[in-house]
């Protein structure tokens, strides 16, 4: 795979060049209206989707506000039920303890359920690295990995592509990676599912080693729950003998009863269905009943950094369902790859930023990548209000202050770039303070406006690039008050 | 110091502002099941979701399960059928393939051979149109239901039928390893279209047994 998001431009950059492919925005369009109107219909169903919407926030908060907690019952109920279970602090760690799992099996390949975890890590890569073949089995993930393409979606990785582009993709590159595509394939999406069953089917059979990640892992059972729609979940997370699930410390839930409130709201808020077609819940190993090694990998790699930000930390409620890219506006003009990770969208925008630092140009510029307009919110199962954390990153990119990064407490220097706009803020302090010097400026902005130019210069000028400057009226407002006392001596 | 210590560590220091005894019980103030329906009702709603979701429905007692079941293979017309060793065996007396017995040395390879497979189910939802299979002798292990192209399960009602998925929830085993099943298998990947089909049975055939 060459897919990669190192060295990933800032976003408005990345996004410049997407909004100018207009097949991209064609397909984004089609299928970000298609899956919205489904949604609204799906959680429409449910008289009760605000409280259940409460009660997944509140489930999940309270298993972030006691994860040490839970995190050790986790581990002693896995281990009871015959699981093993590792931890990793970021993800060379982890990369490092799943190559050693897999060499220990003597196998060179393993069969991959769609994980984002993984996708975080860059798993396959790592493994690549060290002579295992990782094999994607989610249709999306195949048509990406086939594509060395890199995903642009949380749930549907390759929802930037159309089904011609499939088509093409299957015929050139299946014969590289195994079964060959069919003769006189079509881009009927019905022929394409048929191409990857056929395809994979090869795979799972001989698979020894699977590797997952997990939508749930409940605390007081140690039961892990993986949604999916194919089969090939199914087929990963049983046929083989050793199994592999890399799982982000945050996917805890308390109890089993916990599970009633996602299982409602993930599979309505994702693929707009009732429920998926199949969820596998397992807990530890089963005699005779699927693999017979079980390895749980337990992920921070950012997300107890996370976790120290009282504001941000709500992002970890995420359940990644998607629904916030299939309303946004921005993800639905820009694509998911200008966000420059494998969380793209509006909860990538507060998550990366978050779980990576805000030390790059794509993290820094990425709380920008929003016009606030709150639709992520609305939709969102575990109401993550994003555009507050959205402005709280802002604040930090512009300010700077207190983080923590890899465990540490570190003060974050303001950002470069912003010097015009903390500029712009303090003149702002300055004479919103000083009335004297505010009606001066104001009477001065209103002599003289004739004279404004259109657009900003200096700084200020790709701003105005987009925008109209608002225009100084003939009077000042204040000025205006005095002389008719509010509109009552009747001056217009 | 290990991971483990450095993580749990992390995390203890992150949560500096929780206050200690902080313990305030979730408040669960969402419905247990979505409208009031008669024992009837709910399982029309189940028959009509399962459909919806393109599974195959069909309505019979336990006099004439034998007859539908032989009928059902008869018009896929494998050559052997796949059992689970707990299947109720008045279940098969009428049908007419050779019955493959899944034993623990069975391999996925030999399991492809077979195209058909007949199962019963722990509970099945009405409100989502799922039916839950959770590795009872009558179910079988997981990898039967998902290997072969043609899945008939069987589903006694009223008695294995809840409304909700909380209700499922209160009534399966987590020890147990679950499969939740709503229709074929199926995907949304292309366009976000859903198009049934993929690698689990494109064929799921529910009968509703009194």
């Amino acid at each position: 795979m060459s897919g990669t998001f190192v060295g990933m431009p800032a976003f408005p950059a990345a996004a410049r060049e997407a909004v100018r492919d207009t097949t991209l925005r064609g397909n984004l369009r089609h299928a970000t209206h298609t899956i919205r109107a489904k949604r609204a219909r799906a959680v429409a169903e449910l008289d009760d989707w605000e409280r259940l919407r409460q009660a997944g926030k509140r489930i999940k908060d309270r298993t972030l506000r006691h994860l040490d907690r839970y995190l050790v019952q986790l581990e002693e109920s896995v281990t009871a039920a015959g699981g093993v279970v590792h931890w990793a602090a970021d993800a060379d760690e982890a990369n490092r303890i799943v190559s050693e799992l897999v060499k220990a099996t003597g196998e060179t390949e393993v069969v991959k359920v769609k994980s984002m975890a993984t996708q975080e890590i860059a798993l396959n890569e790592a493994l690549e690295a060290q002579g295992i073949h990782a094999y994607e089995t989610d249709l999306a993930e195949l048509i990406v990995q086939l594509g060395k393409d890199r995903p642009s979606h949380i749930l549907v990785p390759a929802i930037h592509r159309n089904r011609g582009e499939i088509r093409e993709i299957f015929v050139r590159e299946m014969g590289e990676w195994g079964r060959p595509a069919p003769e006189g394939l079509t881009d009927t999406p019905a022929d394409l599912a048929e191409a990857a069953r056929l395809h994979l089917r090869e795979k799972f059979l001989r698979a020894k080693v699977g590797v997952s990640g997990a939508n749930f892992m409940v605390a007081e059972t140690g039961t892990l729950v993986v949604v999916e729609s194919e089969g090939n979940g199914r087929m990963c997370l049983t046929l083989p003998e050793t199994l592999i699930s890399v799982v982000g410390i945050e996917k805890i839930v308390p109890t089993w009863q916990d599970l009633e409130v996602f299982l409602q709201t993930l599979p309505r808020s994702s693929t707009a269905e009732r429920m998926n077609p199949y969820t596998s819940m397992w807990t530890g190993t089963t005699d005779a009943d699927g693999p017979r090694a079980f390895h749980l990998v337990l992920l921070d790699n950012g997300r107890t950094d996370t976790l120290a930000d009282e504001v941000g930390r709500q992002a970890l409620r995420c359940i990644r369902c998607s629904a916030c890219l299939n309303v946004c506006p921005v993800y639905e003009r820009a694509g998911g790859h200008a966000y420059g990770s494998v969380y793209p969208g509006p909860i990538g925008a507060i998550l990366s930023p978050q779980l990576r630092g805000t030390g790059s140009e794509i993290d820094a510029s990425l709380p920008y990548a929003s016009s606030l307009c709150g639709a992520c919110y609305e939709v969102c199962p575990v109401a993550i209000d994003i555009p507050e954390v959205l402005v709280h990153l802002r604040e930090r990119v512009v300010e700077g202050g207190e983080a923590v990064r890899e465990g540490n407490k570190v003060r974050l220097r303001p950002a470069k770039g912003h010097a015009a706009e903390r500029a712009a803020m303090r003149a702002a302090r300055w004479a919103l303070t000083r009335p004297g010097a505010l009606r001066t400026g104001q009477r001065l902005a209103s002599r003289t406006r004739r004279l404004h130019p259109r657009t900003l210069p200096g700084p200020g000028k790709a701003w105005s690039g987009t925008r109209d400057l608002p225009p100084v009226p003939a009077e000042p407002f204040r000025d205006w008050w005095r002389r008719t006392r509010g509109g009552k001596d009747g001056g217009a | 110091m290990s991971s483990r210590e450095r993580i749990l560590g992390r995390v203890r220091r992150a949560l500096a502002d929780v206050p200690p005894d902080e313990d305030a019980p979730v408040e669960r103030d969402y419905l247990r099941e979505h409208g009031e329906r008669t024992v009837e009702e709910t399982v029309d709603l189940l028959a009509e979701n399962l459909a919806d979701y393109r599974a195959v429905v069909h309505r019979t007692d336990s006099e004439e399960l034998p007859h539908l079941i032989m009928r059902l293979l008869a018009q896929r017309g494998p050559q052997y059928v796949l059992v689970p060793p707990g299947l109720p065996p008045e279940w098969m007396s009428a049908a007419d393939p050779t019955r493959v017995h899944d034993r623990a040395v069975s391999t996925a390879r030999e399991l492809d051979q077979v195209e058909s497979v007949v199962t019963g189910c722990a509970v099945a939802i009405a409100e989502t149109g799922t039916i839950v299979l959770d590795g009872s002798p009558d179910q079988g292990r997981r990898r039967i239901s998902l290997i072969p192209d043609h899945h008939i399960c069987v589903v006694r009602v009223p008695d294995q039928v809840v409304a909700s998925v909380p209700q499922a929830l209160e009534r399966l085993d987590p020890a147990r390893p679950l499969t939740w099943i709503s229709g074929p298998s199926a995907t949304s990947d292309i366009e976000l279209d859903r198009v049934e089909g993929v690698h689990g049975p494109r064929t799921l055939e529910v009968v509703l047994v009194r």
